[in-house]
């Protein structure tokens, strides 16, 4: 296929979110020395102006969809969700961050010149038609994110975190490599819509070898999506990492793992289907089991979300699983209500964990309604939704999975997904049980002020968890209509 | 606006606009609360003049769409057995505000705020006429209630709040499972749409399919019920409840098991409930047995009056699952009664823990001495819940036990024995308590009924005798209702099923 590397209007235009936050994460870096000690609140005001900028070329490619750079990149409604929800998650998790970094007096340019790489490699890999530009996308993703775990230089959690997570992340990205190689050895292209007509085309090549390929990336994929068996480094790095960037991994890159996840299986890996169903049908299982019930166990609340944001990743499998229309639009609804509800809780952790996250265990959360009942009250909304309790987009997304994944006769995956999650109402209870019905300990009593950036980032989440809870119509509309653009 | 959807409304406004009550006011809270559910409960008492008695049919009904994919309204309408258990919600609510007006005093502000939730989910639980919409209320209902008892509740508060939430989201995650099931099967949450579906043979279930759909619902209303042997959460919710949330709990939270049953699993999977009426039956014989054997040895006022609630639910059962006529109405009459019996029975020891910080039967004595009039209140609550004639429990408990006997004359005769524990274990509670040699610090603490006490339980009492004395008031709506029910068990229901059907009706001429 005749590829035009010459770049047209057109495909900047499509292409321009990513160069807005590139431009704007480099401009950071440079205006390092200039704004450094007078201003440290300025890296994150341009991060925030760049990213709505960026969704503002994002929203604005869309009303012109369609490949740009010879079908490299491909810009839908699908792309464009994706693009938006991971740049949502980077303005949250700015707005939880200026607190946190004012308070560990940490370097704040480098900070965000790593969101925006990231959340750049994240928007790549979520209009990626090629599977080397995913891996490209991947790689800026995953390399930043490193970085950011590892932020708190002096802290030796964060830099465990760090080095596991870039350990066994290269050597799963190696996997998804192998992978890719295998898929161009055999099909003869690496651009999603062709390995589809290849596959399903009358010469379709041998499936044994394009099924290893699919497993290798699977491999890769479950990963990054921190879906088990491949979750061990998931609590560690959570636990470890500075509480807004545990914040940002557990939605951000998730998600655009997902997009691409669907991506490549749907579009790409589409046509041999039936072979790749059970190893996600095992997956998902594991994962809902495996987070649910290690979280059962967990005293440290980090590490607990951590847990629990790999359950999520099984529930999201489960409508991964279903193959369909429905399937793929109730993943998209369900990372984005995720998005919220988990960047909520972490933003609430944040603020109780306090200077130098002295406080993050379960019981240092006790008695946090009776001191502080905005708090606690926001803390709530976003456990609820997590449980899964109507009029939450936890609620809605789970029942909407779960109908996909019942369309598709999955009816003991999804009974079983159910009895997860009620399983995992026991944990979400617990933090509620301290938040409640525990008389108040050190960490509740101390009241560090509220700066309105962080206002924010507690009240924006928690009116989208409701919003997306009694409003779905409309979002569950545009993700309904993109879905059907993946195949 | 529709009459019904204010009723479902106003606690809701009422619930939102208490949390803008600054939190130094507490007596702001307290008189709000009142004044929002007296309110409620006149709207609901306009919404019974207005109902019209001579119809079978679901009365204002409201019909919105509210997600559009899937199809998805906020649809509401009422019948004769909704009718009565929303105005059951509306009624406790003001009394449960009076009882607990002095009894809670730590974060007054929240615990009233719960309270008119718990309303709102509760009438909307009986008034949601969407499969979605219902578990969406069904849900809700937990929450406040969660916090109710984990929060205001007595020592072993927590593991009573955490369990209770567990059991009911266990059984309710499978019934979600069905009602997604349903909708992809049938391509509508409308209940009245299914129905109409299933009986124009529109919609059929294979016998193995309705029969595991039957049971995804069963088993989240059996735990509500709560049916032997998934009643384990309940004696221990109730103890550590606070009284107000004992009340609601017993009152109207219970009856969602058995409104459940009646309204939605007997008309849906008519044959599967046949097929599993008998093993029900023994279940609930068993509930009625063991509950009041259980209760006679309890050294707990509260829990006894928990497992009588047990085995008064058990007969419930036993008249929805007799499938007559008679066994139908008598379980709607017995789950009103219940509701206001045990209602009053829970907030009168609830006064005496007020007076005395103790439910222990052991640290009480010769009260009648001290505080005649409560005495004679409780004397009065006590008798209706054994069932005399003339109280409200006799009716609903001989419509059972006469509707079960045209059918199956053994499970009369087992169910019986439950009426005659039922005297044993409250009687000798009353003794106990009331009477005998008085602990050194009873007759010091031991002051009668107050102003607000009387306004709290005087209503209870007053429903007592005349849901006893007039049956009439009250039954009519339900008759009409239940014969719709049972009319559309008949529908589709096989040949080899229905016979036993004939036997019935042969016996009943």
């Amino acid at each position: 296929m005749p590829v035009n590397f010459g770049a047209s209007a057109t495909d900047l235009l499509r292409f321009l979110p990513e160069i807005i936050l590139t431009v704007m994460g480099t401009a950071l870096m440079v205006l390092d020395p200039v704004l450094h000690k007078r201003a440290s609140h300025a890296f994150g005001h341009l991060s925030i102006l760049a990213l709505l900028a960026a969704i503002g070329a994002a929203v604005y490619a869309q009303t012109d969809p369609g490949a740009a750079f010879g079908g490299m990149l491909l810009v839908d409604g699908f792309a464009t969700w994706f693009r938006v929800l991971v740049m949502v998650v980077g303005i949250l998790s700015i707005l939880a961050s200026y607190r946190f970094l004012a308070r560990q007096e940490a370097e704040t340019s480098e900070y965000h010149a790593l969101l925006l790489f990231s959340i750049a490699g994240q928007c790549m890999m979520a209009a990626a038609n090629d599977l080397i530009i995913v891996f490209i996308g991947l790689e800026i993703s995953s390399i930043s994110s490193y970085v950011l775990a590892g932020y708190l230089r002096d802290d030796k959690r964060s830099n465990e975190a760090a080095l596991k997570y870039f350990l066994l992340g290269s050597f799963a990205t190696a996997f998804f490599l192998y992978g890719v190689a295998i898929t161009y050895g055999t099909v003869g292209t690496v651009n999603l819509t062709a390995i589809r007509a290849a596959l399903s085309g009358a010469d379709a090549p041998p499936v044994v070898f394009v099924t290893l390929a699919a497993a290798l990336m699977f491999v890769g994929l479950g990963f990054k999506v921190s879906a088990a068996p491949f979750q061990i480094w998931a609590p560690d790095v959570y636990q470890g990492a500075p509480t807004p960037v545990a914040a940002f991994l557990s939605a951000g890159p998730k998600a655009a793992a997902f997009a691409i996840f669907l991506r490549i299986f749907l579009t790409a890996f589409g046509p041999i289907g039936a072979d790749w169903q059970p190893l996600v049908w095992m997956a998902a299982l594991l994962s809902m089991t495996v987070g649910n019930f290690a979280a059962l166990l967990q005293t440290n609340v980090k590490r607990m979300l951590a847990y629990s944001s790999i359950a999520h990743a099984g529930y999201v499998l489960v409508a991964l699983t279903a193959q369909s229309n429905t399937g793929t639009a109730a993943v998209m609804f369900y990372l984005a209500a995720y998005a919220f509800m988990n960047i909520g809780a972490f933003a609430v952790v944040s603020h109780v964990s306090g200077r130098g996250e002295r406080y993050q265990s379960l019981d240092d959360l006790a008695g946090l309604g009776r001191k502080q009942p905005m708090m606690a009250a926001m803390l709530t909304i976003f456990l609820l939704s997590l449980i899964g309790v109507p009029l939450t987009g936890g609620f809605f997304g789970k029942f909407y999975i779960f109908k996909a994944a019942l369309e598709s006769h999955l009816v003991w995956l999804t009974v079983l997904g159910l009895l997860n999650s009620a399983v995992g109402a026991y944990y979400y209870l617990r933090i509620l049980v301290m938040v409640y019905m525990h008389e108040p300990g050190e960490a509740a009593g101390q009241t560090e002020p509220l700066t309105p950036g962080f206002r924010l980032a507690l009240i924006l989440p928690a009116l989208g968890t409701l919003f997306l809870g009694i409003f779905p119509t409309r979002v569950l509309d545009f993700a309904l209509k993109s879905a059907t653009l993946v195949k | 606006m529709n009459l019904l959807t204010l009723v479902l409304i106003m606690p809701l406004v009422g619930f939102l606009a208490s949390l803008t009550i600054p939190r130094r006011f507490p007596q702001n809270s307290r008189a709000w609360a009142l004044a929002v559910s007296l309110a409620t409960f006149a709207q609901s008492l306009i919404l019974l003049s207005q109902f019209d008695r001579n119809t079978a049919g679901d009365q204002f009904t409201v019909d919105i769409p509210w997600i559009s994919t899937p199809d998805i309204h906020f649809h509401v309408a009422a019948d004769g057995i909704s009718l009565w258990l929303v105005l059951l919600s509306t009624f406790l609510t003001p009394i449960c505000v009076l009882i607990s007006w002095k009894y809670v005093q730590d974060r007054v502000k929240e615990f009233f705020a719960f309270l008119l939730l718990l309303e709102f989910g509760l009438v909307g639980v009986f008034i949601a006429q969407d499969l979605f919409l219902f578990y969406v209320f069904w849900e809700i209902s937990l929450v406040p209630m969660y916090f109710l008892i984990g929060i205001w509740g007595h020592s072993r508060r927590i593991y009573a709040a955490v369990k209770f939430f567990l059991y009911t989201m266990t059984g309710s995650v499978l019934m979600l499972a069905a009602i997604i099931y349903l909708y992809n099967r049938a391509g509508t949450f409308s209940y009245a749409t299914i129905l109409d579906m299933l009986a124009s043979g529109k919609l059929t279930f294979a016998p193995g399919e309705q029969m595991l759909l039957f049971l995804a619902f069963f088993l989240a209303f059996a735990i509500k019920v709560p049916l032997f042997p998934l009643h384990t959460w309940l004696p221990d919710a109730h103890v550590e409840a606070p009284t107000a949330g004992s009340v609601m709990l017993a009152s109207v939270m219970l009856k969602m098991g058995t409104f459940g049953i009646l309204h939605y699993s007997l008309p849906m999977f008519p044959v599967a409930a046949r097929q599993c009426a008998p093993w029900i039956a023994v279940l609930a014989i068993i509930g009625i047995i063991y509950g009041a054997l259980v209760a006679m040895v309890q050294p707990n006022m509260k829990k006894l009056v928990a497992y009588s609630s047990v085995s008064h639910l058990g007969f419930v059962v036993l008249g929805i699952f007799s499938f007559t006529q008679m066994g139908l109405d008598g379980a709607v009459y017995q789950m009103l009664s219940h509701g206001i019996t045990t209602g009053a029975l829970f907030a009168l020891v609830g006064f005496l823990y007020e007076r005395r910080h103790s439910l222990e039967i052991s640290e009480y004595g010769d009260v009648a001495t001290a505080a005649p009039w409560l005495s004679t209140v409780f004397l009065i609550a006590t008798l209706a819940s054994i069932g005399l004639p003339l109280l409200n429990n006799f009716v609903g408990e001989f419509l059972v036990l006469q509707g079960t006997a045209m059918t199956h004359f053994t499970w009369t005769v087992y169910a019986a024995i439950g009426v005659i524990l039922s005297a044993c274990y409250m009687l000798w509670m009353y003794q106990r308590v009331f009477y005998g040699v008085a602990k050194a610090d009873v007759k010091r603490h031991m002051p009668d009924l107050g102003l607000r006490e009387w306004a709290a339980i005087v209503p209870l009492i007053v429903m007592m005798v005349w849901m006893g004395v007039y049956s009439q008031s009250f039954l009519p709506p339900v008759s009409k209702a239940t014969a719709r029910v049972l009319e559309q068990t008949h529908i589709n229901v096989p040949e080899r099923v229905e016979l036993r059907q004939r036997s019935e009706v042969a016996h009943a001429r």
